[in-house]
């Protein structure tokens, strides 16, 4: 089964509930996304670390039925890293 | 350390930048490998490839071996550094010029 967006975006959010999400369907095929993801969380982890607590909420889906997410994560007001 | 998991450490530690991904430098397979190829290229840094799609074991070892759930995975000087949004991200803000440089 595919993911919609709105899975995608609940799967983060209950994982990171200081998050704030924004999903778009790059493709309009259900299948290719790109996130961005902005969560005080981040703060003090390096851009691997950011990426695996995102990847982490989307509890295994990333690589299987969720093939294509090109993600982006940022602290508030901060660089990514 | 499995069998795999062994080849992906010697891969690694034996080549200062080496990517992981799917096809091969000339013929990537997939839109995320063949951007991270296209930024390396552009960087004119040495680099090796490792095809995942000749090899199925180390396509699963590679996910486990840097807890990464995706390919292309590039690795330099030992240390992941991330997959091809990261490049990009780095790409574009200088950060990768300078790890490869101070590799070169």
């Amino acid at each position: 089964m595919p993911m919609t967006a709105k899975d995608i975006e609940d799967m983060i959010r209950t994982a990171i509930p200081d998050a704030e999400v924004e999903i778009r369907d790059l493709a309009g095929d259900g299948d290719h996304y790109a996130a961005k993801v902005v969560s005080p969380s981040f703060a003090g982890m390096n851009r691997v670390r950011q990426h695996q607590l995102v990847y982490k909420a989307l509890g295994g889906r990333m690589g299987g039925e969720l093939h294509a997410l090109q993600l982006e994560t940022a602290v508030p007001n901060g660089e990514s890293k | 350390m499995s069998e795999a998991k062994e080849r992906i450490d010697a891969l690694v530690q034996g080549n200062d930048v080496v990517l992981f991904m799917k096809g091969s430098a000339l013929f990537p397979q997939c839109g995320f490998s063949s951007r991270a190829v296209a930024i390396l290229d552009h960087l004119e840094v040495p680099y090796e490839t490792v095809d995942v799609l000749q090899d199925q074991e180390i396509r699963q070892s590679i996910k486990e071996y840097s807890d990464w759930p995706t390919i292309p995975q590039l690795y330099v000087k030992g240390e992941f550094v991330g997959g091809s949004d990261i490049m990009m991200e780095m790409f574009e803000s200088g950060e990768l010029q300078q790890l490869l440089k101070a590799e070169a």
